[in-house]
């Protein structure tokens, strides 16, 4: 958990490759859903995951919360099975059953031992086909829901980075807290919760990805039998696009002894075609952790902060470009003007020939530690297979880091990251 | 550049493989352990010190972790940073870690780039420089490390005022990140010291694991750190936590909305002679389990599912301490309009069913087979691999012991949980700890307006 604070913009954009050695089977099933399949034995283990476009982005402001409720209460009871009963059948083989939720997705995964999986997977199907979302358990983890959000209107960092989602995306969808509202939730109900799983958990709309210890032939039948459960819908939506929101500066006071501070806008899809050169130039700029210009220029050379970063989020629809920091509170002026400055003379110059072979070198060579366990490739593919990536993404990764130049990386950031737009969030001001 | 208290937690479910550790001892004192996991081209080197807050002494609390910052700072052949720079460029990704018992130094390369590792942690065994310069930069980074952390989070605080409280003359007691006057009041001198004191062959340990053939490893290790002098380390005195005689409370008020309890009851850790009897560490790990494994153990089940009392509830011990001693801990965050007290006559009622009744043969196969399955989960993790054998033998504990650890859990029964539960949850071991939840401001509001340019 500690650990990945700093490494969280390297998290966040992890999609590189060099020749993986991983093999990837792609087809669709007859319910249409895309599969992924990496069959690797070396340990008697098996995960599966599957994700749907049933983010917050689908939440609208009468009814938000309501696709986090969702994706939660999935796990709460299925097929008459109560939770408690749901959840021990899979303690008692040994295997783990997890959801994760984002603006673009929820996703649901299983690790199993490849010697229960027969079970595991049948409680796995039994939980995406046939929630229960019962009545007592909804009204319970309401409760808790409320507990939360009222709890992170004391938190600095959970203040400022809604107050930063409301300013850069105004009126989408990207803008609405992911958990809702305590007004929104009050009223949400069974009756919702099971039409927003029949509208949005789609077979032709999801991505499957399973890994590890079974062949093609059993993979192919698990993946039919997932897919043959869930809701399908010929008629899907999209989320809708985002307009750039008007620039703004918001200060908010906090008695906390930091000041927490938000930079950005919303800048990038996915399968933007300027993705590698501002993927490689944020490295240089505030995505390379000790070795990137922020971490030199506020940490390193002033000492200000513990941690400062700048990431791109490509999502479904604008992903934000965002640079944070905490500070002490009468030294957040001096850390907001360095990071602006740092910025505007990246964008200005780009970054030196010394900086773009580093950056080249760090992201090819360490290429292998993305994808050294299941589970990291799990989770690197369940993103591919989500967002659509070519088959050949790992493979022609470093092809496309070694193409980016420093003009490159210039003309990008000065096409698209512009300061003029951006939105400014301070919490924690005296 | 972190500290990392938990993170022995990580050893609640610990993997206990039959893959071979291989071992060798320099000349120079300084042992070095191998792990050999081939399925991906990838190494993991890490350089565990036994040094840590532990070691620390009243005035310079916190030392151990600035250091650790000050190892990055450059040495007399290289620059500040510099280091970070050369693993970067060789594709690697590095930081480090200070905990009670130890500090920890590691690098995550594709396996060709072993040496680039082995080389700079080398170097810096033996080489860093420290310049009042650079010190005082950098302590301002941890004093805000400290106040991010710590000093804004209200759960950080209670955890800190918990261990202040728990331990008083049992080094425990004091915050790993160091308390903020002793933070302003360090020196570059008070870090050259602490180097000098523990930064030596003969107190550290090199582990390496991944894709890597250990004869080869060993070489490697022979070249880099042989010729590093041995130095005597100063002898550590015991610090044997005093008796309590009653149970200790402390309330803490900070900007909150929920409230907030922490018990902590005094408890045994296991004994580095593993011919110690062992039977009641492994029944407290039990315990713990059944208290909060999952979703449906105890505490969850009973306190926030069923009576709703709490929005959250669980339990964890660390069985293994270099300290000697340990905490089995409950933690909940009451429901809203529910009042601190009843949640700690909830969490000591699960506590008392448990010694009446003890419990059943289901929650102990959970248990069992929860370890079974982690056994393979965890080899999933080059990284993790090595972080365990790191942690155990800087502790103090042969690495041998993760062969036991399956056959020990299976072994607890009933009534070993029950009576662990009866001898250890007293009044007499515990300490709470509460907070008291502060509104903000009633005047904060929004001050927004439109960005002019």
């Amino acid at each position: 958990m500690l650990i990945k604070k700093i490494f969280f913009t390297i998290v966040v954009l992890t999609f590189s490759t060099v020749n993986a050695g991983i093999k990837i089977e792609h087809w669709l099933t007859a319910d249409g859903a895309k599969v992924y399949f990496v069959e690797n034995h070396d340990l008697p283990m098996l995960d599966i995951s599957i994700s749907f476009k049933a983010g917050s982005a689908r939440d609208t402001l009468k009814d938000n919360g309501i696709a986090s409720l969702t994706n939660h209460l999935m796990l709460l009871g299925s097929g008459g099975v109560d939770e408690v009963d749901l959840a021990n059948q899979f303690t008692d083989i040994g295997a783990q059953l997890d959801s994760s939720f984002d603006q673009d997705k929820s996703s649901f995964s299983l690790r199993t031992l490849s010697e229960k999986k027969d079970k595991a997977i049948q409680l796995f199907n039994l939980v995406l086909h046939k929630p229960d979302f019962n009545g007592e358990v909804i009204t319970r983890e309401k409760k808790r829901y409320f507990a939360s959000i009222r709890q992170g209107e004391t938190e600095p960092s959970s203040i400022a980075s809604k107050a930063f989602m409301k300013a850069i995306y105004a009126n989408h969808s990207y803008a609405l807290p992911e958990s809702g509202t305590v007004e929104t939730l009050e009223s949400i109900d069974q009756l919702q919760l099971k039409e927003f799983y029949n509208n949005y958990y789609l077979s032709n709309q999801s991505s499957i990805v399973i890994v590890g210890d079974v062949d093609i032939a059993v993979a192919k039948n698990i993946a039919s039998n997932l897919s043959a459960g869930l809701p399908n819908n010929p008629n899907t939506s999209f989320y809708s696009k985002v307009e750039i929101a008007n620039p703004q500066e918001i200060k908010i006071q906090h008695p906390s002894s930091q000041a927490h501070l938000y930079y950005g806008g919303a800048v990038i899809k996915r399968g933007d075609p300027d993705f590698f050169p501002l993927y490689v130039g944020n490295y240089i700029l505030g995505g390379g952790g000790f070795v990137s210009r922020l971490t030199g220029e506020v940490r390193e050379k002033k000492g200000l902060v513990y941690s400062v970063y700048s990431y791109f989020m490509p999502m479904l629809e604008l992903g934000p470009f965002q640079v944070g920091l905490q500070t002490k509170k009468d030294q957040i002026d001096e850390a907001l003007t360095l990071v602006k400055e740092t910025v505007k003379g990246f964008i200005q110059n780009g970054p030196t020939e010394k900086e773009l072979e580093a950056a080249k070198s760090n992201m090819i060579g360490g290429f292998p530690l993305r994808l050294d366990s299941n589970k990291k490739i799990i989770q690197y593919i369940s993103m591919m297979a989500f967002y659509n990536y070519p088959l050949d993404y790992l493979d022609t990764f470093a092809n496309q880091v070694n193409d980016v130049t420093i003009e490159k990386i210039k003309l990008a950031f000065q096409k698209r990251v512009d300061m003029n737009k951006f939105s400014t969030v301070i919490v924690g001001v005296e | 550049m972190h500290l990392f208290k938990l993170l022995f937690l990580l050893i609640l479910t610990p993997y206990f493989a039959v893959a071979e550790v291989h071992e060798t001892t320099l000349a120079n004192g300084m042992r070095v352990l191998v792990k050999q996991d081939s399925r991906s081209p990838v190494v993991v080197s890490q350089v565990w010190y036994r040094a840590g807050s532990i070691d620390e002494v009243n005035g310079k609390t916190g030392i151990a972790h600035v250091l650790e910052h000050m190892m990055f700072k450059g040495t007399k052949s290289s620059k500040p940073g510099q280091f970070s720079e050369i693993i970067a460029a060789a594709g690697g990704r590095e930081n480090a870690f200070t905990g009670a018992d130890y500090t920890c130094y590691f690098q995550q390369l594709e396996k060709s780039q072993l040496p680039v590792a082995l080389k700079m942690e080398a170097d810096r065994m033996q080489n860093l420089v420290i310049t009042e310069k650079e010190f005082n930069k950098e302590i301002n980074v941890v004093m805000e490390e400290r106040r991010w952390r710590t000093d804004d989070k209200p759960t950080s605080k209670v955890n800190e005022l918990m261990q202040s409280l728990a331990f008083v003359s049992h080094p425990y007691g004091r915050p790993i990140v160091g308390w903020m006057d002793d933070l302003e009041n360090m020196n570059y001198a008070d870090a050259q010291e602490w180097y000098d004191d523990w930064y030596a062959p003969n107190n550290a340990i090199l582990v390496v694991a991944g894709d890597v053939i250990p004869s080869d490893v060993f070489k490697l290790a022979k070249k880099y750190f042989e010729n590093i002098p041995s130095r005597q380390i100063k002898s550590r005195k015991p610090q044997i936590e005093a008796k309590q005689e009653g149970v200790r409370r402390a309330s803490l008020k900070a900007p909150s909305k929920l409230s907030y309890i922490q018990m902590g009851y005094k408890v045994p850790a296991l004994n580095k002679d593993l011919k110690q009897d062992s039977a009641d560490i492994y029944a407290l790990e039990v315990l713990a389990g059944i208290l909060s494994n999952t979703s449906t153990s105890r505490l969850n089940q009973n306190i926030v599912n069923e009576a709703g009392l709490a929005v959250s509830a669980s339990a964890s011990y660390a069985m293994l301490t270099r300290g000697g001693l340990s905490l089995l801990e409950l933690y909940a965050t009451p429901s809203e309009g529910v009042d601190v007290l009843t949640v700690e006559k909830a969490l000591k009622d699960e506590v008392a069913k448990i010694v009446e009744f003890g419990v059943t043969d289901e929650e102990l196969n959970r248990i069992k087979t929860g370890v079974i399955a982690s056994d393979v989960y965890q080899k999933d993790s080059v990284f993790y691999q090595g972080m365990q054998i790191g942690q155990l033998e800087t502790m103090g504990y042969p690495h041998q012991l993760m062969d036991q650890y399956t056959n020990k859990i299976k072994a607890v029964n009933s009534k070993q949980v029950q009576a662990v539960a009866k001898k250890y949850l007293i009044d007499e071991k515990l300490t709470v700890v509460t907070l008291d939840p502060q509104p903000l401001d009633p005047n904060h509001k929004p001050q927004g307006r439109p960005h002019a340019h």
